[in-house]
């Protein structure tokens, strides 16, 4: 009875995400098919022949009208072929899914491994904030977290870069030679302390597993930088707001110390909102990177999205935006079904 | 607790001294005082009742003799010394290792006390492990001892739930384990029973009253009830805005007040109204069942008729059903069956086919007046929104119509432009009681209005409403648990239990000649000031073997 209702629940969720799923599909097509230009046009140049284009145009079955394309590649979707790249040839056929997969494969690592790093620091942040509540740390915390969500993520990338380029470079600079000379050798040595990241993520299916870690440090410290303020002041907020709780006073009347009436009394009461922020930032790892993986040169979806749209590529284009908009889905609705898990009044019903 | 152990515990060495107490509070951007110079003693094994209106600071002090100051609040002068330290003067460690151990706390609501993300039994338990006192196995099998002592119902297994899963009266006993299982010397109880239903409050008390004894612990009792206290409290003290008015034994202060204030408070439940027959009916609820969607009946056939410009008392415990019959007589909720008539007339069941008019003839006022008024709305705007909706008042005409409304609740003009956060309850509650009279209504339906004030202010709000019914000829429809309320205001009541009308009738009738066991139970229960009221009503209750009934 009680595991009924909360399985009813989730499959409600997974229903209403496939409905989700299956209008954005709809958008997607729409929206592409909407995009100024042609593939045909764009592939053959200015000088094309009317008959050249139209001949491209048939072999790539774009003559045919809006709708029954349509139902063709969803129903193609269904069968588990995302169809064929417009760059592809007679006897040269590539599939979106072979061009997507070593992709999504570097995306969603860069996304694990930011994870990794990211939620943890987070939640201990927000934790260690809500315990010292407006100590310095607190505040020195939350200045720093605010300050690099502030910025935008490029900018963040290129001092990332330039910090590690200035490693080697800094003693040379006339600013270095212009500073006290003790001045200039402490700066050096801390910078000599940050281990040399590549400033290039080069990344090819070949590389070994840390070395692609190794290689893919930058984007991740960056990311981290962008995410890790938002699910800490979320974790902060949510347990502070717990915190004036009557059973928190309990606690305290109990005996219990800080620590455990934090850790054991406020955050298992704090997780819904704290898990929606999270999930909402990982969900960002996978759809908007773009513009990291773009300054370090990183293979993932979100630049092979932007190749595919320049080239009008529009199987490409459609199925990085349902890749998108699938992990954007699954991740609310795990944290959806996290809320469910840690509530006892919709686990444990009367 | 009481009678023959009183010997026994006035030889009990000293236990707790409180000395010159001074406690503030931070609101307005700035610190008032709460407590202002209070002494307490306390022997082993004694209980000492403290009483007053709510903002006398008695919770203030119960928290206080456990070296506690709510977030907010903060201790200025004075020492709590229990058994020979300072409380506050010692470290916070030493001081969190008294805590729970030695010193324990039961709240008022436990529903809210109680963390929701943990099992009963973990609850129970974590003070006896984290202090050292006990292990984990051995504290559990003590909890189950406890729940058994406390007669909670499957004392094995109801640890294994969540605090969601059990009744308002379970949770406060199983709160009072809680606070039991070091053994700690003393108990601060702050309204332990205020948010039960008299019929639990019963066996609640008489839970309490049994481990406190069994035990030997001394207690503070914090309570704003004159007749729980005094079954309770070796002894008890007086308080107001902050000071001592006056302390004394328990009898002798029941018998002989000495402080004109005491004896205020000790008149409040003797306001009575003489009933009046009535034949006109101005509703008739004829055979009405309801249910919740999807659930089981909440109300089954359910008649009553209120009489015009009268008073009827719904009484019942929680989940009888009386606010779900406000709601069918609203229309918020319709009936599934039977029929309703208004003034002569056949009433639509559901608010959605009644005419504007009709909503204006039928109000309402709510027990919580904090979330009945909305908190960005002047009084003013309130009071102004049913004369412009269902009367089309404007101008001159609406600002001399709030005028005379202001004047009929007696508040002063001057209030028009505040917003309710800025009232005291009491106020807010008239404010309620202005928007309901505002549209001219022939029947009110007041859902436990009093209930969240303290004795005096509910003194004040009946009487009002007493006078309104006599100047406007409105009916009431009065959903109540409290029976001196009912003695005070109805000319006919109805009883209510699990959904059911168990008796009615005038109110003579139904309080003096109880017919119904239900009746007789309800009535029963209602702790009177009488000392040896709860030790007689148990020994009797024993005899008839009613006790487990009720349970």
């Amino acid at each position: 009875m009680r595991l009924n209702s909360v399985a009813k629940t989730v499959l409600q969720r997974l229903g209403l995400g496939l409905i989700t799923l299956f209008i954005v599909s709809i958008i997607i097509f729409s929206a592409v098919a909407m995009l100024p230009g042609d593939f045909a046009k764009a592939t053959l140049g200015q000088s094309a022949t009317p008959e050249t284009v139209a001949a491209l145009q048939h072999e790539i079955g774009l003559d045919r009208p809006p709708v029954e394309r349509y139902f063709s590649w969803v129903g193609k979707m269904l069968k588990g072929d995302f169809g064929s790249s417009f760059a592809s040839r007679t006897g040269y056929r590539r599939t979106v899914a072979e061009i997507i997969a070593p992709r999504l494969y570097n995306t969603i690592f860069l996304a694990v491994m930011t994870a990794l790093i990211a939620v943890p620091l987070a939640l201990g942040l927000g934790i260690v904030a809500a315990l010292y509540r407006n100590s310095w740390f607190d505040r020195v915390v939350n200045t720093v977290t605010l300050t690099t969500i502030s910025f935008p993520e490029f900018f963040i990338a290129y001092m990332l870069a330039f910090l590690i380029i200035s490693r080697d470079t800094f003693a040379g600079t006339e600013f270095a030679q212009s500073l006290p000379a003790w001045l200039a050798i402490s700066i050096n040595w801390t910078l000599n302390v940050v281990p040399k990241f590549p400033t290039l993520a080069n990344i090819n299916d070949e590389t070994p597993f840390w070395d692609h870690v190794w290689r893919a440090a930058l984007p991740s410290i960056t990311l981290t930088l962008v995410i890790v303020a938002h699910m800490m002041r979320m974790t902060r907020a949510a347990i502070l707001n717990m915190l004036s709780s009557p059973y928190i006073d309990m606690a305290r009347l109990k005996g219990m110390g800080p620590m455990v009436v934090v850790v054991r009394h406020a955050l298992p009461n704090a997780w819904a909102p704290i898990v929606t922020v999270v999930a909402f930032n990982l969900a960002y790892l996978i759809v908007g990177v773009v513009i990291v993986e773009v300054v370090f040169v990183y293979p993932g979806v979100g630049q092979l999205m932007v190749d595919a749209v320049r080239s009008r590529d529009v199987p490409v284009v459609q199925a990085c935006a349902l890749v998108f908009a699938a992990a954007y889905i699954l991740l609310n609705l795990i944290a959806d079904i996290i809320s469910i898990a840690t509530n006892p009044r919709l686990l444990h019903p009367r | 607790m009481k009678s023959s152990n009183v010997i026994a515990r006035e030889r009990g060495t000293d236990l707790l001294t409180v000395r010159d107490l001074h406690v503030e509070g931070f609101s307005d951007e700035r610190w008032h005082p709460i407590v202002r110079g209070v002494n307490v003693s306390l022997k082993r094994g004694e209980v000492l009742g403290l009483i007053g209106e709510s903002g006398a600071g008695k919770s203030t002090i119960g928290l206080a003799a456990m070296g506690y100051a709510k977030p907010g609040c903060r201790i200025t002068q004075g020492s709590v010394v229990f058994d020979g330290a300072d409380l506050l003067s010692m470290s916070e460690a030493r001081r969190r290792r008294l805590r729970g151990s030695r010193i324990a706390y039961v709240a008022q609501s436990a529903a809210a006390w109680f963390n929701p993300a943990h099992r009963l039994l973990d609850q129970t338990v974590e003070t006896a492990v984290a202090h050292g006192i006990a292990s984990r196995g051995e504290a559990n099998r003590d909890a189950v001892e406890l729940y058994k002592r406390l007669q909670l119902p499957e004392p094995e297994t109801i640890g294994f739930r969540y605090p969601h899963q059990v009744s308002g009266g379970q949770l406060q006993r199983a709160m009072t384990a809680m606070a039991m299982v070091c053994r700690p010397d003393l108990i601060v109880f702050d309204e332990p029973t205020t948010a039960l239903d008299v019929t639990t409050q019963v066996e609640v008390l008489a839970s309490i009253r049994r481990i406190v004894e069994d035990f030997n612990t001394a207690a503070i009792y914090v309570t704003h009830d004159l007749a729980v206290v005094a079954q309770m409290a070796d002894r008890i003290m007086v308080l107001r805005h902050g000071q001592t008015v006056e302390e004394a034994v328990t009898r002798q202060m029941l018998a002989a007040p000495t402080q004109e204030y005491t004896r205020t408070l000790w008149a409040v439940r003797k306001l009575v109204k003489p009933e009046i027959e009535a034949r006109d009916h101005l509703l008739t609820i004829d055979n009405v069942t309801a249910a919740y969607a999807g659930r089981v009946k909440v109300l089954v056939d359910v008649s009553i008729k209120v009489p015009r410009g009268r008073t009827v008392a719904l009484v019942g415990e929680s989940g009888s059903g009386k606010s779900t019959l406000a709601r069918v007589v609203t229309g918020l909720l319709p009936a599934i069956s039977g029929s309703i008539s208004f003034d002569g007339q056949p009433l639509p069941l559901s608010l959605k086919q009644r005419p504007k008019d009709l909503l204006r003839r039928i109000q309402m006022i709510y027990q919580s007046p904090d979330s009945a008024l909305n908190p960005r709305q002047t009084v003013e705007d309130i009071i102004a929104r049913p004369l412009e909706f269902y009367l089309g008042l404007k101008g001159e005409q609406r600002d001399r119509r709030i005028g005379e409304l202001m004047h009929m609740i007696e508040m002063d003009e001057s209030f028009l432009d505040r917003l309710p956060g800025e009232l005291s309850g009491g106020q807010k509650q008239r404010i309620c009681i202005a928007r309901a009279v505002a549209a001219n209504p022939d029947l009110i339906i007041c859902d436990e209005v009093t209930s969240a004030l303290d004795q005096i202010v509910q003194e004040e709000i009946l009487k009002l409403l007493m006078r309104l019914q006599r100047e406007l000829g409105v009916s009431y429809i009065f959903i109540t648990h409290d029976i001196s309320t009912v003695r005070a205001i109805a000319d006919k009541v109805v009883v209510m239990h699990q959904g059911k009308v168990v008796e009615q009738g005038s109110k003579t009738e139904v309080l003096t000649t109880p017919h119904a066991a239900y009746t007789e139970l309800l009535l029963s229960s209602v702790p009177e000031m009488d000392p040896d009221w709860l030790t007689q009503l148990l020994a009797r209750r024993k005899n008839r073997g009613i006790l487990d009934a009720a349970g």
